[in-house]
Parts: structure tokens; C-alpha cells; sequence
């Protein structure tokens, strides 16, 4: 919080287009990097912006970035969930079964959102009233939701699902559903965070929660409503996720945690709390999805993926302590 | 500290007792658990965690966390297997090279978190990935088998009758309890835990000191991969994934505060002890292996839970 605001302030008389760089100075790098991807790939393998390519891409990725952004609020807030892979995997199979069960779609939608949030709300109160370590809950969580997970379903497919269900693979003016659900969370919950007393308490609260406890956040409250909204952004990323194939897998998506905690910390969200946008994060979602298709394109194997994930987190966490230092 | 260390005693005092209730309900369940066979079977399958427990211990005493010693222990295993077959180096020396990747991949996550300042949190988080991936990449998903005879000793021989490893595991136990407890690094450890600021000011060198633990975490995950490749006898790239749970989950258990300043190696012990127990008693019982992991992230909210409230009780 401090950091951001001396940058805008110092760069306050140097007009809107430094000042614009300044606060969002990480979400222009990432977004220059896209461009450059999509060009220089396109260049070698023309088939890597082929519109079919392209909605692989974000139709595949979408869920991600609608999980950074609750992930995001997390992390500003000074907590973190590694958890959240499995909620989604155990949110996904909820919502399945329950459609090819014959309970009307729309409930099949909602309820995954509303255990979502009880989830993660339960976290909220562990995390804020009896004060455990937000890693050590999370750790606890993500083994039991993912072994009560694959002990009940033994991993088990999940096939004739009906077709009013599959939301993801809805259109509208020709784009797929995913791409506008991104969209459109990303800029409610950008504008949630930047306009309104709540949004502004998260990144009080993730600066210095002692400072903001004597202003006169609850902090407390304000932190199991954190969680309860990363649920419920958990939850819409595990419809998108559980409806954009014709199956499910009732298991739990392998490295999901890393790649959704990855994009938030990759997309400027600092790992100390108090300062991030969840624009970066959609755009290091995007980021991330295409270097992930652009390996496969330049021939690269698909098993050096994760090597490249932990040096983009390692070099933005390093970037981040380095830029913060020089400041501080 | 008097008043820390009688809330910590009461701590291992309720543990210990658990640990007896444990073992005699596991016992009830099922006729196999209290056989010698068994026990000793059990030590051997929970070495590799154990051994990772023990610098654990020393990491979160110092207030940080170590995610990354599972892709550490996949990254050496891996590392063992490209070094004997593919390079075609002898066994030993291949062993050896493995162990010291580990310790420089213990150092990295040491200097990221002492010259940049990152939390361990973070920055293991990452190496996590890094060292996952690098596992993934480097064994393009092949598995590295055909071991000679002479290398299962390791991992499924026994001396004296009890299994090789456990003695490997006595061995290191007693020495990481004699270096927490009766050396000056130990001092410094608790110190560095308790009050980084203060222990700076007092003359310790704070980063040092993180540096070697770090370190030695690193090279006590590669001396377990070497240890777990034996005992499986094959090589694969998934090797130890989630293995970092199991051992927080028993460090903390035995009653190291995850806030640091606090723990024990007898605590981090007995606490691994009862995770296995409960493991092996569950799997007796009928519980399928998923069911377990269950288990084992309610028994690590739970006691953190009871650690809470044990230490405000001993603070008011």
C-alpha cells in the first residue's frame, strides 16, 4: 500500500501516461510480453493464432483466471490458500454429479458456488478468530479435500452430461462464455477492489493489519469475507472448468494451486500483502496459458512446463523484493 | 522460557498420551499391528519422511517453512538414476552427487531467502515448482531401473535385524537432538526463531545460520531420495510428491510452534511416530490409502488447534 501509493505521488506531476505506468507498471510488462509471444510464435508456427488455437487457449485457461482473482484478494490480505486446486477439483465433481443426477441446471451451478464459499469461509474463520497460519490450514485442507475427494469418487469419469449444462461452451457474439465471464469478473472485481471502502480494506489490512485494525477495519470479519469471496470465485472457476468438456474427471487437477497462486504472484499481487491488481492476474493467467500452448507449438517437451512455472514465479518474487528494496 | 517450556512439557506429555490411546485402539482393530514384523516394517516406510523431519524441526524453529523438500527428494531421485544409467558413472559416486544437489538445491532456497529477503513461504513455494519441473523435465517420464544387488541393501536389507534405514534414522535423530539441544548453533536456532531482531543484536549471525539449515534440509532430502530409491528400486519423476505435508504435519505435531522459537527433536519423533501409526493402523483397519490423507490433514488443523490453545493458556 505504501510503496504504491509514494510511486503514484512521485510521479504525480509527470503526467497520466507515467503515472498510469507507475500503478500499473507490472500489468503493461505482462501485457507487452503477450503480444510479443503471440507475434514471435505466430511468426514461426502461424497455426498458434489460428482462432482455433486461441479459443483452446482461453476456453482451457478462463477458470484460472477467474481463480486467480479470488486467489489475489487472498494474497493481498496477506493470507494465501493452497488449497484451492482441490476445492475446485471437489466443487467441479459436485456440480457433475448433480447435473447428471436430473437436478435442474441452474442448481447445479449454484451449488458448487455456495459450498465453495462455506469452504472457504470455514478456512476464514480458522484463519482469522483462531489464528492458524492461513499454509497450515490450507495444507490441512488440500489433503482432505483432495482425499475425501478421490476415497469417495475413486477418480472416477463423469459422462452424459446434459447439454443445457455445459456453460462453457456457450457462445455469445460468436466468443465463447469463459472469455466473457473473465472479462467481466476481472473488471467488477477490479473496480470492487480499487472504488469501493471494502475493496480498499483488503490491501489495508494486507499493508499493516495493525494499522488498519486502529483505523477501524474490523479485520477479523473483513478476513472470512475474503475467503468467502475467493470461494465463490472458486466456485464460478469450478462451473467453467467442470462444464467445458463433455466429461469430468472426479479427480483433482494436478499443480492447479501452483498455477492459479502463480498467476496472481506473476501478475504483480505482492507476496507481502497489501499491494496487486487482479487485471495483472487475468493477464498472467493469459500469460501463462499461452506459454504453456506455445511449447507444444515450438516443439518443446510439455514436461518442461513446470520448470518454466517456477522460474516465472522465482524471477517476479525477485523482481519484486529487488524493486522493493530500491523504493523502500 | 520457563513458563514456554512448562506449557511445551504439558504439550509432549498430551502427545505422549495420545500416542498410548492411539496404539492401543489401533490395537484392538487389528492382530497384526503389535507384531515385530510389522513394527519394524513400519520404521522402514516412515525413514525417509522422518529423516526430512529432522532439519524440518530446525527450519520451522527459525519461524520459516521448507515446501520444497518433497521436488528436492523427486529432483535427486531423478538426479541418481540420469548420473548411473545415462552418464554412466559409478553407483557411489552417482549417490553422492545426488546427495550434494540436494544440499546446493537446499543452499539456493537459503541464499533466495536470506540475500533477497523473500519468506520462505514464497520462495519454496517456487522451488517447489522449479525443482518439480526440473525432476519432470530432465526424466521426460522415463523410470530408471535395473539397480545392482548390492544397492537394495540401502533400502530393504537389514543389520542386526532391524531394517538398514532405521538405524540411518536413530543415527541422525540423536545427533540433530544433541545439536538443537546442547550446541551453540541450537541456542542460535531458538534464537533466530524467537526474536530474529534481538538475535542479531545479540551477535548471532542470523543468516548464516538460516543458510546452513536450509541447507542441511536440502541434503537430508537428498540422502532420503538415495534411501527411497533403494527401498523401491526404481526411479521416477513423482517421487515424493506430497511428502512435505507428512513431515510438517508431524513436526508440527510434536509441538513446534509454526510461529518458531519453540520444538523439539523428541516432539518432532514421537509426532512421527503417531502419523504412522495412524497410517499403518488405518491401512490395517481397512482404510483405503486415500482415506488416510484425510486423517492426517484433520490431525494437523487439530493440532494446531490444541497447540493454540496450549500456549495462550501458558501465556496468560
Amino acid at each position: 500500500m505504501s510503496v504504491e501509493t509514494a510511486t503514484v505521488r512521485r510521479s504525480a506531476s509527470t503526467g497520466f501516461a507515467a503515472r498510469t505506468f507507475a500503478t500499473y507498471g507490472q500489468e503493461f510488462i505482462i501485457l507487452a510480453c503477450i503480444v510479443v509471444l503471440f507475434v514471435a510464435v505466430g511468426l514461426i508456427a502461424p497455426r498458434f493464432i489460428s482462432p482455433t488455437n486461441l479459443t483452446t487457449i482461453f476456453v482451457g485457461n478462463a477458470y484460472i483466471a477467474v481463480a486467480a482473482i479470488g486467489m489475489s484478494m487472498v494474497i493481498i490480505s496477506g493470507h494465501i490458500d493452497v488449497s484451492v486446486g482441490s476445492l475446485i477439483g471437489v466443487l467441479a465433481t459436485i456440480s457433475g454429479t448433480l447435473a447428471v443426477s436430473g437436478y435442474p441446471v441452474w442448481f447445479a451451478w449454484l451449488a458448487p458456488v455456495i459450498v465453495g464459499m462455506v469452504v472457504t469461509s470455514f478456512i476464514g474463520v480458522l484463519v482469522a478468530y483462531v489464528r492458524i497460519p492461513s499454509i497450515v490450514v490450507t495444507l490441512g485442507m488440500l489433503s482432505i479435500l483432495k482425499g475425501g475427494l478421490i476415497s469417495v469418487t475413486g477418480g472416477a469419469w463423469i459422462t452424459n452430461l446434459p447439454p443445457d449444462y455445459l456453460i462453457a461452451q456457450f457462445r455469445l457474439f460468436g466468443i465463447p462464455s469463459p472469455v466473457w465471464f473473465m472479462i467481466a469478473l476481472t473488471a467488477l472485481a477490479a473496480m470492487f477492489m480499487r472504488y469501493t471502502a471494502f475493496g480498499r480494506s483488503i490491501y489495508a489490512i494486507g499493508g499493516n493489519g495493525e494499522a488498519a485494525r486502529v483505523a477501524g477495519i474490523p479485520v477479523e470479519r473483513t478476513t472470512v469475507t475474503i475467503f468467502a469471496i475467493h470461494g465463490l470465485f472458486a466456485g464460478i472457476a469450478a462451473v467453467l472448468f467442470a462444464t467445458q468438456l463433455q466429461v469430468i474427471q472426479s479427480t483433482v487437477p494436478p499443480n492447479l494451486e501452483l498455477t492459479v497462486i502463480t498467476a496472481s504472484v506473476v501478475g504483480g499481487v505482492s507476496i507481502l500483502g497489501g499491494t496487486g491488481t487482479v487485471v495483472g492476474s487475468t493477464l498472467a493467467a493469459i500469460l501463462f496459458a499461452a506459454i504453456g500452448s506455445s511449447l507444444i507449438f515450438l516443439n518443446v517437451s510439455a514436461y518442461w512446463l513446470r520448470a518454466v512455472q517456477g522460474l516465472l514465479i522465482l524471477a517476479t518474487v525477485l523482481a519484486d523484493m529487488a524493486r522493493r528494496h530500491r523504493i523502500g | 522460557m520457563t513458563l514456554s517450556l512448562r506449557s511445551f512439557m504439558r504439550h509432549e506429555a498430551v502427545l505422549g498420551i495420545l500416542l498410548v490411546l492411539v496404539l492401543f485402539v489401533l490395537a484392538q482393530q487389528s492382530d497384526k499391528f503389535f507384531t515385530t514384523a510389522n513394527i519394524l516394517n513400519q520404521g522402514r516406510l516412515m525413514t525417509e519422511i522422518g529423516l526430512i523431519a529432522l532439519p524440518m524441526t530446525f527450519v520451522i524453529i527459525t519461524g520459516g517453512i521448507d515446501l520444497s523438500v518433497g521436488s528436492i527428494l523427486g529432483l535427486c531421485a531423478i538426479l541418481l538414476g540420469v548420473f548411473w544409467q545415462n552418464l554412466g558413472l559409478p553407483l557411489p559416486a552417482a549417490m553422492a552427487l545426488a546427495v550434494c544437489v540436494g544440499a546446493l538445491a537446499g543452499l539456493v532456497n537459503g541464499l533466495i531467502i536470506t540475500r533477497f529477503k523473500v519468506p520462505p513461504l514464497i520462495a519454496t513455494l517456487a522451488t517447489l515448482a522449479l525443482y518439480r519441473g526440473l525432476a519432470e523435465g530432465i526424466s521426460q517420464a522415463r523410470s530408471v531401473r535395473g539397480y545392482p544387488e548390492w544397492f537394495f541393501v540401502l533400502g530393504q536389507g537389514e543389520v542386526l535385524g532391524v531394517p538398514t534405514q532405521l538405524w540411518i534414522l536413530i543415527v541422525f535423530a540423536i545427533g540433530a537432538a544433541a545439536i538443537l539441544g546442547l550446541t551453540t548453533f541450537g541456542r542460535a536456532t531458538y534464537a533466530v526463531g524467537a526474536n530474529e531482531t534481538a538475535a542479531r543484536f545479540s551477535g548471532i549471525n542470523v543468516d548464516r545460520t538460516k543458510l546452513l539449515i536450509y541447507t542441511a534440509s536440502g541434503l537430508v532430502s537428498g540422502i532420503a531420495a538415495v534411501i527411497f530409491v533403494s527401498r523401491v528400486s526404481t526411479t521416477r519423476s513423482d517421487m515424493g510428491t506430497g511428502v512435505e505435508l507428512d513431515v510438517i504435519t508431524a513436526v508440527v505435531l510434536g509441538g513446534t510452534s509454526i510461529f518458531g522459537g519453540r520444538g523439539t527433536i523428541i516432539g518432532t519423533v514421537v509426532g512421527l511416530i503417531l502419523v504412522q501409526a495412524l497410517k499403518n493402523g488405518l491401512a490395517l483397519s481397512g482404510v483405503k490409502g486415500d482415506g488416510t490423507i484425510v486423517v492426517i490433514g484433520v490431525v494437523l488443523i487439530f493440532a494446531i488447534l490444541a497447540s493454540n490453545l496450549f500456549s495462550r493458556n501458558g501465556d496468560g
